[in-house]
């Protein structure tokens, strides 16, 4: 499981590069390397559907970031500039949440089963059942669109809700000037 | 133990993003990082070591997979963080267009 562990290092790299850097367009392409890297490590855990769902919404996340970026300004001008008040409290803020975040998860992370031997109580039932119940090989595909398929709604209103909201802040006719 | 630290040290650079820098499109970078660090998360707890991906191709061995759950949930979450990430994307081109900047403090001061 070599290969795992680089391209975690990788993506924590490239994703510390995207917050860091001062051209908008290199952060976004960087945000890019972090998302292929995660869609490789899907591959990698034995998830070859969630790879190539992570793809295909990463091309689209970052085309829309690109054409934002076209559209405005791809400099970054904030950085550089001197700390207001309210900067300096945001990060001693987020040092303090970060602290207690850590803490609390490194408690948690002692009640959790090992990384390679998960419980799957319930994911025995849908292995099981999955083939003569639903008819499908596809044992994500039979959950997602089965055993789960209320969930599944749930998910396509919220994406219809998501389109409607961009169609309405993007059209043309009927905005004031 | 050591993948699962990695996963929360990307979801804390995002998080550091969101709440310290005051570039609207950083911002948006930080959310993106926070949904790959969770996503990333969720999939790992599911892996299996040994395991095959769960698909069921041979019908006489035992079915040896790794837990589709976290994988089903996942795949309904990347779906929505394109969603979300699009809407804020078009909100914050809404506001540059007014105020002609993404200086999260000059939006303030320029209130009106």
């Amino acid at each position: 499981m070599i290969e795992l562990y680089l391209f975690l290092v990788f993506t924590i790299i490239a994703a510390i590069v995207a917050t860091e850097i001062k051209d908008l367009l290199a952060a976004v392409i960087s945000l890019g390397a972090v998302g292929f890297s995660v869609a490789i490590i899907f591959v990698l855990i034995q998830a070859p559907d969630l790879a190539i769902v992570q793809i295909v919404i990463e091309v689209l996340t970052i085309v829309i970031f690109v054409a934002v970026i076209l559209r405005t300004t791809h400099i970054d001008e904030t950085i550089g500039k001197k700390l207001s008040g309210t900067h300096i409290f945001s990060i001693v803020l987020y040092a303090v949440f970060a602290l207690l975040f850590l803490i609390v998860i490194f408690r948690s992370f002692q009640e959790m089963p090992d990384f390679g031997n998960p419980i799957m109580r319930v994911a025995s039932e849908y292995i099981r059942l999955g083939l003569p119940q639903t008819g499908g090989a596809n044992i994500v595909a039979d959950v997602i669109l089965d055993f789960r398929a209320l969930d599944t709604l749930g998910e396509a209103t919220v994406l219809f809700t998501a389109v409607i909201g961009v169609v309405a802040l993007m059209r043309k006719s009927g905005r004031k000037k | 133990m050591i993948v699962f630290v990695s996963c929360i040290i990307l979801f804390l650079i995002g998080l550091y993003a969101v709440v310290t820098k005051r570039n609207l499109i950083k911002i948006a970078i930080g959310f993106a990082l926070i949904e790959y660090a969770i996503n990333l998360f969720f999939a790992l707890v599911g892996f299996k070591r040994g395991a095959l991906a769960p698909i069921i191709t041979r019908l006489d061995t035992p079915h040896n997979f790794v837990d589709p759950i976290p994988q089903a949930l996942v795949l309904t979450a990347i779906v929505i963080a394109l969603g979300t990430t699009a809407l804020m994307l078009t909100i914050i081109l809404r506001i540059y267009s007014h105020y002609k900047t993404f200086d999260i403090a000059e939006i303030k001061k320029l209130r009106g």
